[in-house]
């Protein structure tokens, strides 16, 4: 086995950063890698030491300079096992703040690891200590919550095992860790987004696109749908906003020339844990000539569904199985949502085998249902520009209980259909909203943007069903409504039309409760909108099958719904995935409280009975604070 | 202490922001003054981040019926999404007489109004002509639908002397890289200012195409064409002057912003 001196690492700068060695290639490994489940130089136990560190790092023969976590990119695999209590040290090498959020996994909150809202954050030179226990199973992963370090490195991969046996059978296991790289700064990337919003789109509309669409429409229909958008000021384009023009799209850390392969034997089944641990890029998935069957999600198993391709959001998880019955190579092809680059792996029986790599189809384009608007098409009724001033820009949001909203608790989210009732926008529209979706609908049950009509197999949200039955079967006792608006223009990213920046107040959840969250998304893009510590149940049919998810993918102008139970007390960060939204403003805190709802008034007040069962410990700092308040530690 | 106790205690350290924080459930387990930084930097870096951009949007050499000179227009601004401070910048050096015939500087304070709109206040102050003057300024920059890019502004001179300017630009995409701008400019004076040749009414216009090629989106070269055009008194004045009132220049630049 193959294990690193991390001290190697941590000693000497000069080192550049490697690939853990389960993030290793096989054709760079030793035929070892041949061992039945494939998981070589994991860090597992209970007790880990991970120190974040920059240094250079080589993708597809360049050079350039990563945030890597003990020396490695992506960071070490952590393998946990469900019922223990872990302790982590974060050492911070770097000069600046970091820290470390575990993405998807039930902690106290103040373990979250979100600087702001759940600690302070790891000073320079400073060690935290991270303790909690593992009360759950399945593919997860760890990044920084600084600045915008998982940008630049700072990700890795978390396998917990189950503490039963685990109901999905395999003889081989991988994890894919997906990622866009980048060799420019990320600080920049984002300056140029504010600057340039559309600077990294080198597949807009041209004018032998126009002529295209007069041959194939006519000139006069063509004419239109340009004046449509161009009357809007948007483009039908903007699929991503930053593209294979600066990335390169990462597979365990290698880019697509250096090739990660897995090995397998014929016949044997193989899981592969998808990680989507990119800043930006939405991925599709397929392996061609290999069906794929999705077993798990975001760390929760799913009833097995074969399909041929799915589509994978920042920080979402796909665990699928396959089971190569020929001698052959097989391509995984990782096609970024705009269809402007890819990562990709290769299966293969022996190393130094490939596969063909299929070509990138061509990129997709926005429709008129994209836009949200009644009848699809209509051309007549998009809320830009002048109308969507008709509303009054400085309504306050208030409450974000929206218990009452005009749609009722017990309707079928599946039957919203387009133009049904027209949607309210009760939030305010100022400079930062551009649009709102009139008559936005439940796309659960369609395949991710751009993949509408594929030859093959599209998995779609309501495909998946959850294999356990839903923990928490009562109907939600209210809603809150939540939009996702924006500007794109100005490169401006909020929830009910305000910054991050701009709102003090959280939105309050209460422990215990049933509540249905209900996401509009009145912006042009799909986002992967994640809350931490706790799981959606998406509601993409009324059975308690739901399937739950840490982070799901809003289509644009798509209104869907998510039920929510919350339990564990504290602040908690909730926000879109995609890095430079998230850093624009698309953001919020989420307050769970132990405050009684209305509905339950008679519950004492309990607002100091944290589920805080952890003490933390800091080499440096917060030690001498500790004193002053010693509620909740006790109560374990 | 209960958390009702220490919304309080922060309520004075945060109003210094302006706001109170409400999330405060952190502050019993770490220190309550970390927090608070670390909550004020993290609502500082997710919405309200400045940044500054600077362009040169012409510098063009030009040549056309005996002339030939070099133009610059450049603009800068650092801000966030709602406040901005502009810093704009034109002139021409006549290449015959060797001369800095026009030079111009505005310093504006830049507000969003809209989704595609800034207002613009500030001065403007031309070193060329001489006399140099110093004008208020009061302009509207944005994008209008269908994708031309606006920039139109008042000015009121110390003179008392009023004028506007209006330029409209808009990007053809031939392909992803080249690009072909079509461009124009209209100056409006109020009234007759003879001592910088500008005679009231529509003073001039400019209408031009440059094609540039984006080696990349931040660096591109171009050529174009600009035929400017001095109408009324103020083709009056240039013909006084020898010049002629109406003009075809061919010019090559780059553009670039960063």
């Amino acid at each position: 086995m193959v294990f690193l001196s991390r001290r190697g690492f941590i000693a000497s700068g000069s080192v550049a950063a490697m690939l853990p060695p389960w993030a290793r290639s096989a054709s760079a490994n030793d035929m070892r890698s041949l061992s039945p489940v494939e998981n070589l130089g994991e860090l597992t136990g209970s007790e880990f030491d991970l120190s974040v560190a920059r240094m250079p790092f080589t993708v597809d023969g360049r050079r350039g300079k990563a945030i890597a976590v003990n020396g490695q990119v992506p960071a070490p695999l952590l393998r946990w096992r469900e019922g223990d209590e872990v302790t982590l040290r974060l050492k911070n090498n770097l000069d600046t703040d970091t820290s470390i959020h575990w993405h998807g996994i039930l902690l106290p909150f103040q373990m979250d690891g979100v600087p702001g809202i759940s600690f302070p954050g790891v000073k320079p030179n400073e060690t935290f200590t991270y303790k909690f226990p593992v009360i759950q199973a399945g593919t997860y992963w760890y990044h920084s919550h600084s600045g915008m370090q998982e940008q630049a490195g700072h990700y890795g991969p978390i396998i917990i095992d189950p503490a039963d046996n685990d109901p999905v059978a395999y003889d081989r296991d991988y994890v894919i860790v997906l990622s866009d790289w980048t060799f420019q700064k990320p600080e920049r990337i984002f300056a140029r987004l504010k600057k340039s919003s559309e600077s990294f789109n080198f597949q807009q509309r041209t004018l032998a696109d126009f002529v295209d669409d007069a041959d194939e429409m006519g000139i006069g229909a063509a004419f239109a749908q340009r004046s449509r958008w161009g009357r809007m000021r948007m483009s039908p384009t903007d699929i991503a906003d930053v593209t294979g023009e600066t990335y390169t799209y990462l597979a365990n850390g290698h880019g697509p020339v250096d090739n990660w392969t897995g090995l397998f034997k014929t016949g044997e089944r193989v899981r592969l844990r998808f990680i989507n641990a990119s800043a930006m890029t939405i991925f599709n998935v397929r392996i061609p000539g290999l069906p794929m069957t999705v077993v798990q999600s975001d760390g929760l198993n799913v009833q097995p569904v074969e399909t041929d391709e799915f589509q994978i959001g920042v920080a979402e998880t796909f665990d699928v199985v396959v089971q190569p019955s020929d001698e052959k190579a097989y391509t995984v092809m990782c096609e970024s949502i705009d269809r402007s680059g890819y990562a990709r792996a290769t299966l293969a029986p022996r190393e130094g085998m490939q596969a063909a790599i299929p070509p990138l189809r061509s990129r997709p384009t926005l429709t008129m249902a994209d836009m949200g608007m009644v009848g699809h098409g209509g051309g007549h009724h998009m809320m830009g520009g002048d109308k969507k001033k008709s509303m009054t820009p400085d309504m306050e949001h208030g409450t974000m209980d929206h218990g009452s909203m005009d749609h009722g608790m017990d309707h079928d989210s599946m039957d919203h259909g387009a133009g049904s009732d027209g949607q309210s926008h009760n939030h305010p529209q100022g400079v930062g909203v551009v649009n709102v979706a009139e008559a936005p609908t439940n796309r659960l049950a369609e395949p991710g943007l751009g993949l509408e009509n594929q030859p093959h197999r599209v998995l779609t949200y309501a495909d998946l069903k959850s294999l356990d039955i839903n923990p928490d079967k009562r109907a939600p006792e209210r809603e809150i409504e939540l939009h996702l608006t924006s500007n794109m223009e100005r490169y401006m990213w909020s929830f009910d039309g305000r910054k991050f920046s701009e709102v003090r107040d959280p939105i309050i959840f209460h422990k215990g409760e049933r509540l249905r969250m209900t996401l509009v998304n009145d912006t042009m893009m799909a986002h992967p909108i994640h809350l931490h510590g706790m799981f959606f149940d998406v509601v993409t049919n009324e059975s308690h099958y739901k399937p739950r998810k840490h982070t799901i993918v809003v289509k644009p102008a798509e209104k869907l719904s998510v039920d929510i139970t919350p339990e564990a007390e504290g602040d908690w960060a909730f926000h879109c995935h995609l890095l430079y939204h998230m850093m624009a403003g698309m953001m919020r805190t989420v307050t769970v409280k132990a405050t009684p709802h209305h509905h339950r008034s008679d519950e004492k007040e309990s607002h100091e009975n944290h589920q805080a069962h952890m003490s933390h410990k800091t080499d440096a700092g917060h030690k001498s604070h500790k004193g002053h308040k010693s509620h909740g530690e006790m109560n374990h | 202490m209960t958390r009702a106790l220490i919304v309080i205690s922060f309520f004075g350290l945060n109003a210094v922001n302006g706001f109170a924080y409400a999330q405060t459930a952190a502050d019993a387990f770490y220190s309550p003054e970390e927090m608070a930084a670390a909550r004020h930097h993290l609502y500082n870096h997710h919405g309200n981040g400045r940044v500054s951009y600077i362009e040169a949007e012409r510098l063009e050499y030009r040549t056309g019926e005996g002339e030939s000179g070099f133009l610059w227009d450049g603009q800068g601004w650092i801000g966030g999404d709602d406040h901005k401070v502009w810093l704009k910048t034109e002139g021409e050096i006549d290449f015959d007489g060797s001369s800095v015939e026009e030079a111009e500087v505005q310093l504006l304070y830049s507000r969003a109004i809209s989704s595609f709109f800034d207002a613009q206040i500030g001065i403007r102050h031309d070193i060329k002509p001489n006399p140099s003057r110093t004008y208020a300024v009061v302009g509207l920059q944005g994008l209008t639908p269908y994708h031309f890019e606006l920039d139109a502004a008042t000015f009121i001179s110390d003179k008392g002397d009023v004028s506007a300017r209006i330029e409209v630009e808009y990007e053809l995409l031939l392909t992803q890289r080249l690009i072909a701008q079509p461009r124009t400019e209209l100056n409006i004076a109020l009234q007759d200012t003879p001592s910088i040749d500008v005679g009231s009414g529509l003073s001039t216009v400019e209408l031009g195409v440059r094609l540039r090629y984006e080696i990349k989106r931040e660096i591109a070269p171009y050529i174009g064409v600009s035929w400017e055009r001095s109408l009324g008194d103020t083709a009056d004045f240039a013909r006084d002057n020898g010049d002629d009132p109406s003009t075809v220049f061919f010019v090559a630049g780059v553009r670039s912003w960063f």
